[in-house]
């Protein structure tokens, strides 16, 4: 909009005046629609912003009643740098993190397109069972792959936690993806195979760059998700393959005051993803409503 | 797509490079050399006292050339699950691990710690203050050395107790600590007649509480496992709890664990704290405390009995039986829990940020008199405290605050949180130790304790 602040103000006037009631009951609406939109929005983000600002504290100031007014510091950001070296943990997380994802959308894009459309009697039934083995605690399955991991000299090892993450994500991931590839025509896939195209061309040249933004959003998702984990990374990483929740972990103290510099270790555990996350936003909520829109 | 190289492209050097390669060639064998270097990885908590250990690998790896340090430091939880997955499967990721006084017996009767044996004459063992050292030992052996222990005191404010004319005894008792707590108790200016911990767990609230009941003449089993925690010794020191908290103590009592009555205490919001000995040096610090100037210390109030009226606990360090380098980790531990190295923080750190409650030779030490006026409080509770012997009623087990089975640390946060459900008056102190005795009865039944 190129309009300068005087013609608004010019042409708004006279609208104000012969607006409908219908119209103005709208506008209340959208504002108060607004309204909620920001103080959601506000209630999810304010414990991050709170950790941000407890990370600019002294120990004292972070355990004293809660105040906006301080004296920022960055001893804590110090002190963490000078205890644990960051880029080490960050490189294991990008790795593990970008790693599994491929690998999961690699085994996920085929099974999906099998699912979505060559679908058998025990396809749903399949994907079901898929999505049950999300609902079972890591922490009952964490003897049995601790001692294969153990075997196969798989602890402490990106390759180790790069595979754990790919499956703990591949039943989120293929669903999604079947839900993307499901909302395409099958006339357009059709199409091509009448003009001889074979499975893979299919997939790569038809069925790929048109759920791209479906994709894309299953692969950020899936991304998050594994840069988030905990539960594994504590339990099969020691030193080498740490990623940034051992980081984080490693500054919780049973005895002595810690919550600035958690805080600290946090924001800057969370800060990659966090800019990862804004930059393609755009991308995730194309994705997210790829289905809504068609 | 242009081609970015060809073969063979690399084998041809400029001469203006050829000097940097060779000395990158020349570093990089060098790299080589010292990474035949033996690497132990140490886990570890993130307390202070292992903070600066941490921060002394240097000063270790200069001394040993041939073993350079990896560090795992984990929340004490995580650490606690984490290392017990890796020793119940032989996993073999540590060879170090920091263990407190409850896992060692256990872990060592199980065959899990390396037995340390025949340390060498210039380690000292006779030095290591003899509670701490028999309950790190399984048959008469070592099998953990003490990093820092610690015992239970009485911190006070000494200007509040001026102001309202009171003297500290020698010993202090729970009915004394009841009437000073309700004469001090002041609300209005914040601050609390006593703070202690509420927070469920058997390591949190159950350490106090353990105490509690053993000095009002109480235990946590006969001597045929049965539990007794329905008796009128629990009934009576439990009720004593909740209404010296409910009353006197601060707001939200059951959200407060060692940090957070740690916090209450060093901003000046509680007259009285009995808590670990180990927060003295953080109390006595200006720059973490704002009442390092009027600080009391007493030993820990008793009732009937002055028998495990004080906790015992010793974080150490050991060597699991799957480590794949126990030598360099025997290296590591001896300088890890020696004199040597008790001097080197006093020196290097100051001496109040010593580990404390290890060495007699620590409590000899006119620097770390000098700096610790605490110092002699701490020395005589640990060695007062008897893991062997601390009920009025002999018991079956070891320990001041815990009981040495593997089924406790299951018991002693369930019971927590049934206590913890009684200070927040959810439930009354009669069904939540009629309900904790059910419960530990089911486990001890279901262990095999009990038929």
């Amino acid at each position: 909009m190129t309009t300068t602040a005087g013609t608004t103000t010019a042409t708004a006037a006279p609208a104000a005046a012969g607006i409908s009631p219908a119209a103005r009951a709208q506008r209340r609406r959208k504002v108060a629609m607004a309204i909620l939109g920001w103080g959601v929005a506000l209630i999810i983000f304010f414990p991050i912003f709170w950790m941000i600002l407890t990370g600019f504290k002294t120990e004292a100031d972070a355990i004293a009643d809660p105040s906006l007014i301080f004296s920022p510091t960055l001893e804590s950001y110090t002190e963490v740098q000078s205890r644990a070296d960051y880029s080490k943990f960050a490189w294991n997380s990008v790795v593990v993190s970008f790693g599994s994802t491929l690998l999961a959308l690699l085994i996920a894009i085929p099974s999906a397109y099998s699912m979505a459309f060559l679908p058998t009697r025990r396809t749903r039934g399949t994907l079901l069972w898929m999505l049950s083995t999300k609902m079972l605690p890591s922490v009952g399955v964490l003897v049995p792959i601790y001692l294969l991991f153990r075997d196969f000299g798989l602890l402490d090892t990106r390759t180790g936690l790069t595979i754990v993450y790919t499956l703990m994500n591949l039943p989120i991931v293929v669903w999604m993806l079947y839900t993307f590839f499901k909302d395409l025509p099958r006339d357009i896939l059709e199409a091509g195979r009448m003009d001889g195209a074979g499975t893979l061309q299919e997939i790569w040249y038809l069925l790929l760059p048109l759920t791209l933004p479906g994709i894309a959003s299953t692969g950020l998702l899936s991304v998050i998700l594994s840069w988030n984990e905990a539960f594994w990374s504590l339990n099969l990483t020691t030193s080498q393959a740490a990623p940034l929740t051992a980081y984080i972990a490693s500054f919780s103290s049973p005895e002595g005051l810690f919550w600035a510099k958690l805080s600290a270790a946090s924001t800057m555990a969370i800060a990659p993803i966090l800019i990862f996350g804004w930059l393609t936003q755009k991308q995730m909520v194309r994705g997210l409503t790829f289905g809504a829109v068609k | 797509m242009p081609h970015l190289s060809h073969p063979g492209s690399t084998a041809r050097v400029c001469p203006a490079l050829r000097k940097p390669l060779a000395l990158l060639v020349g570093a990089a064998a060098l790299t080589a050399g010292a990474a035949q270097a033996e690497t132990i990885t140490v886990a570890t908590v993130n307390n202070n006292d292992m903070v600066i250990m941490q921060s002394l690998t240097e000063e270790f790896e200069q001394a040993h050339p041939d073993i350079t340090l990896d560090w795992v430091v984990l929340e004490e939880n995580v650490l606690r699950q984490r290392m017990t997955t890796d020793i119940a499967t032989q996993g073999g990721q540590f060879d170090v691990m920091t263990i407190g006084s409850y896992e060692v017996p256990i872990w060592a009767e199980r065959g899990w710690l390396q037995p340390l044996e025949d340390l060498p004459a210039e380690y000292q063992e006779g030095d290591l203050l003899k509670p701490v050292r028999d309950g790190l030992s399984h048959d008469g052996v070592l099998h953990a050395l003490p990093f820092y222990a610690e015992s239970s005191m009485l911190y006070y404010r000494t200007d509040l107790f001026e102001g309202a004319g009171i003297e500290m005894p020698e010993q202090p008792t729970w009915e004394q600590v009841r009437d000073w707590a309700e004469t001090l108790h002041d609300p209005d200016s914040d601050v609390a007649g006593i703070c202690l911990r509420g927070k469920p767990g058997w390591g949190e609230n159950m350490a106090f509480v353990s105490t509690l009941v053993n000095t009002f003449g109480g235990r946590w089993f006969d001597m045929d496992w049965n539990p007794e925690i329905n008796s009128e010794a629990w009934q009576n020191a439990i009720s004593f709890y909740v209404d010296l908290m409910n009353n006197y103590g601060p707001a939200g009592a059951t959200s407060n664990g060692f940090n957070e009555n740690l916090a209450l205490f060093s901003r000046g919001n509680c007259a009285m704290w009995v808590d670990a000995t180990s927060a003295a040096g953080k109390l006595f610090n200006p720059d973490e405390s704002t009442v390092a100037d009027r600080l009391g210390f007493a030993p820990a109030p008793v009732a009937e009995t002055p028998k495990g009226s004080h906790w015992l606990w010793a974080w150490s360090l050991a060597i699991p039986a799957s480590s794949d380098a126990p030598d360099a980790a025997r290296t590591f531990i001896t300088w890890a829990t020696s004199q040597d190295y008790v001097n080197l923080v006093g020196e290097t750190k100051g001496w109040t940020s010593v580990p404390p409650g290890t060495r007699q030779s620590t409590y000899d030490n006119e620097n770390y008199q000098q700096a610790a006026p605490f110092a002699g409080f701490v020395v005589d509770a640990i060695n007062a405290a008897d893991p062997l012997d601390s009920s009025l009623e002999p018991n079956p087990y070891v320990g001041v605050q815990f009981v040495g089975i593997p089924e406790f640390q299951a018991i002693g946060t369930q019971v927590g949180q049934m206590v913890a459900s009684a200070l927040s008056g959810e439930t009354s102190v009669d069904q939540a130790l009629s309900a904790a005795q059910r419960a530990t009865e089911r486990t001890m039944q279901r262990a095999g304790y009990l038929d």
